[in-house]
């Protein structure tokens, strides 16, 4: 049986009238699989608000990203945490949706600088497990009126509630981009080098190593992004500071940043390769150590090394072989460990509270979480 | 306000509680005498002032826990208290509180240049964070206007914003992890050094939870190399509808400035009596701050004074200095003592759509009218964020009331027109009767049962945030 709301009432009687668990869905392209009939907010679309004089977007949850981005890029304006195309990858088709990446809290390379999807989420609706309507936040960015369960949503897979609207900051889009490019750099020196543009005044807003293929040199790219003047004096500068590291070569083709970005963003080096695909999140500084404990078949490195993409041969864990680094790690494509990182101690007992509180059926995304 | 009554049970055993405390604490960590626990009568919100039971002063995480345990076995309520600078009561107690301070806890427990962040004990004050790694050319980004006093353990209670915002983001979004004591002395570590933590966001559920959830004791936070340097414009107009505009027009043409601060007649008025800053003559002004290389900075103000222009703009001053700038700055600094030297003010902090901003400021002059009551706006206009300064007089019956009816019906309106109760300085007591107005009771259901999770017996700054009868039934089962 399949579920498809058109608006927040029909939504929320869905769930109430619910006999069993539920599956929660936007248009699917992530992957995510557990038991239960469908529910999907592809149907409940449209952008409710858009003011681009106070950056603000208000759309409901089943809107197609693309219909977002449209209309933001007719303003000059974009949504800031660059999310992640995961079709290529999982081999997935449909539109991608904004609950969708919402409740997965997407994030790509843009991460380092402008923060992750709920650093610009700014208020949520949605319908918890009780078929209650609820809401926090609202439309302006700075407001700290109770508890933040914006945040709580964000990342939380449709487990406490199904989101039926949400509401973003947006930034200006930029009028330049130049990338730096580094060639040959092992991983250590490649995070060294990311670590010293990162803190520097330049304001980086991508920084991602490709190590070496079986062919291929390995490639590492900072970039900079803003006014044309502007971005041309801070790659220079960059280019200055990381000398020691190499010859840096500047890359000012938009076409051809963007597209070079839209491959780190997606991994789009993984696709068409066999394997399980993890992403691990660590300290930069450990990224080099967890990559060599690896050993996996392709690696690629973006938020400076504190994201590690790894693919790995089917049935090999992961969270075992990184054990002694702090951080987590997640299974996105493969099915023979768990795909989210179990919580374990205190942290685990309060997430399962919170969703015994949300959830008191544990209906939404049964299991996908603990 | 109203606070709850007192349990005659509780007072009436402060002695063995207190006993139970210092045998945990280190010499002089508990403060029981009466003439010492007025010290912590109130915080910034200084209209309400209740001593609590006692106050202690733990040193470390691990007496943290040994203090809730107790508390929590003796079923005594807890006040956490960073540096008592909440302007919502935030840290205000109750006769049979506890109050927890974080004051002597503010080492710096770790620096890393490298993942650029800093571990610090929640004790220490805001600016001394950016002032253990400005030496190596970082900062620390949230700064609120109290940041020489607050401590991070306010900030994080509260989600402290501050003028820089628009660009760097609040506490929230600055804060990698904490180590948090629950009301039972569980030690709990939230996020860390790594940007994403795994299963939910407890870290962003406990920034802003006003002390309700757990007592945070560590904090790692998110350090940014410093901009190359930054310098401010200010421009006068003859209108705050204009002069709101202008703010639209800035935002929409692609600069993003750090900060675009706002000031209307009545506040430039009284900064110049006070601060002698040579402001112009105007209805309203706008300081906008942009950051860079001295050419960065340069090319970004031609643009924004380009868009000022086509606002007929009374003056414009661009700075080309750190003279000039401080200059500039001046005025908006000292724009809450100059408030001060008139009468005792109440600042409020609802936050609005910047679109409404001409219009809510027109309705707050005209409610300034209705209730007799001066009122200046001084605010961070890039977001919205107001916060009009309610003069009253405290020596006068009846004024604080009045001043307070004002303030509620300003905030409403807030709401009414897309916004909400509070951008940075949390509900405390002070707002927390307004919540009816911003939510539905499912929304605050939804709120109390978070806090059910994290503190079953309601004891952690029980009387703060949400309606007294809202929370009445849950306090009462304590």
């Amino acid at each position: 049986m399949s579920l498809l709301p058109s608006d927040e009432k029909q939504l929320s009687e869905a769930i109430a009238v619910a006999k069993g668990p539920l599956r929660i869905v936007g248009n699917g392209t992530r992957g995510v699989t557990c038991d239960g009939d469908v529910l999907s907010t592809a149907a409940m679309s449209g952008i409710t608000l858009y003011e681009p004089g106070a950056l603000t977007v208000v759309a409901a949850a089943g809107t197609p990203l693309a219909d977002i981005e449209a209309a933001l890029a007719s303003e000059g304006q974009r949504l800031p945490f660059e999310p992640m195309d995961h079709r290529g990858l999982l081999g997935t088709t449909g539109a991608p949706t904004i609950g969708g990446i919402v409740a997965a809290n997407i994030s790509g390379p843009r991460r380092v600088q402008a923060g992750a999807c709920r650093d610009s989420l700014i208020g949520v609706r949605f319908v918890d497990g009780r078929g209650d309507v609820l809401k926090s936040g609202g439309r302006v960015m700075k407001n700290v009126t109770g508890y933040d369960l914006v945040k709580l949503m964000a990342g939380a897979h449709g487990t406490l509630g199904v989101i039926s609207e949400v509401a973003f900051k947006v930034l200006p889009d930029v009028e330049a981009t130049a990338v730096l490019r580094l060639k040959g750099l092992p991983d250590a020196d490649a995070v060294l080098a990311m670590s010293r543009a990162l803190g520097s005044p330049y304001e980086v807003s991508g920084a991602s190593h490709s190590p070496k293929g079986v062919d291929s040199p390995s490639v590492t790219m900072i970039r900079l992004e803003g006014f044309k003047a502007s971005v041309a004096y801070r790659a220079e500068q960059l280019r200055m500071l990381l000398a020691g590291f190499g010859e840096g070569v500047i890359e000012n083709d938009p076409a051809q940043n963007l597209t070079e970005w839209q491959r780190v963003r997606d991994v789009a080096a993984f696709e068409g390769l066999t394997g399980n695909v993890w992403r691990i999140s660590v300290k930069p500084s450990d990224a080099p150590q967890v990559v060599a404990a690896l050993g996996a078949d392709a690696v690629l490195l973006d938020w400076g090394g504190g994201l590690i993409w790894a693919l790995m041969p089917q049935g090999v864990d992961v969270r075992a072989k990184t054990g002694g680094v702090r951080g987590h790690a997640t299974l996105v494509r493969g099915t023979d460990f768990a795909r989210l990182q179990p919580e374990v101690g205190p942290l685990a007992a309060i997430s399962a509270g919170l969703r015994a509180q949300f959830d008191p059926r544990g209906i939404l995304n049964a299991g996908l979480m603990g | 306000m109203e606070m709850p009554k007192p349990d005659g049970a509780i007072l009436a055993n402060k002695a063995q509680i207190v006993t139970r405390l210092q045998s945990v604490l280190p010499n002089g960590a508990v403060i029981s005498n009466e003439t010492e626990t007025k010290a912590y009568e109130c915080d910034a919100l200084s209209a309400y002032r209740c001593p609590p039971l006692c106050a202690v002063l733990p040193t470390n995480t691990d007496e943290v826990s040994a203090v809730l345990k107790i508390c929590h076995d003796m079923g005594v309520p807890v006040v956490p208290r960073g540096a008592g600078t909440s302007l919502a009561g935030g840290a205000l107690p109750t006769a049979d509180s506890v109050i927890l301070g974080v004051a002597r806890m503010s080492d710096v427990l770790e620096t890393d240049y490298d993942n650029r962040f800093v571990r610090v004990q929640s004790g220490r004050t805001n600016l001394s964070v950016t002032g253990a790694v400005e030496e190596e050319g970082f900062f620390y980004a949230p700064d609120p206007s109290s940041q020489l006093a607050c401590a991070i353990a306010g900030n994080i209670a509260m989600n402290s914003g501050g003028a820089h915002c628009l660009k760097y983001g609040v506490t929230t979004n600055n804060l990698l992890g904490v180590v948090m004591v629950l009301m039972d002395g569980t030690v709990v570590e939230v996020g860390g050094a790594h940007l994403d933590a795994g299963g939910l966001d407890l870290l962003g559920l406990i920034c802003g939870s006003e002390g309700q959830l757990g007592v945070v004791t560590e904090a790692t936070l998110k350090i940014l190399p410093k901009p190359e340097g930054a310098r401010p414009v200010l421009i006068g107009f003859d209108s705050n509808e204009v002069a709101g505009a202008c703010v639209s027009d800035i935002i929409k043409a692609g600069v993003l400035p750090v900060a675009i601060e706002f000031m209307d007649r009545p506040c430039i008025k009284a900064t110049e009596a006070f601060a002698h800053a040579g402001y112009p003559d105007c209805e309203a002004l706008l300081i906008v701050e942009v950051e860079g290389s001295d050419a960065e900075i340069d090319a970004q103000l031609e643009v924004i004074m380009a868009i000022a222009e086509r606002h007929n703009p009374v003056e414009m001053r661009e700075s080309k200095s750190e003279e000039e700038s401080a200059k500039i700055w001046l005025g908006r600094k000292s724009a809450f003592g100059a408030m001060g030297q008139i009468n005792d003010y109440m600042c409020l902090d609802g936050t609005i759509p910047v679109s409404e901003l001409p219009y809510v400021l027109k309705r707050i002059g005209e409610m300034s009218m209705e209730y007799g009551l001066d009122v200046g706006n001084v605010f961070h206009a890039g977001d919205g964020n107001m916060h009009p300064l309610i003069l009253y007089d405290a020596n006068k019956p009846g004024d604080l009331e009045k001043c307070e009816a004002f303030g509620a019906d300003v905030l409403r309106l807030c709401v009414e027109v897309g916004g909400c109760l509070t951008g940075e300085h949390g509900v405390g007591i002070e707002k927390r009767d307004l919540m009816v107005d911003q939510f539905t009771g499912a929304d605050l259901e939804a709120q109390l049962r978070v806090k059910d999770v994290f503190d079953p017996k309601w004891l952690l700054n029980p009387a703060k945030v949400f309606p007294l009868d809202t929370s009445a039934a849950r306090r009462a089962s304590q």
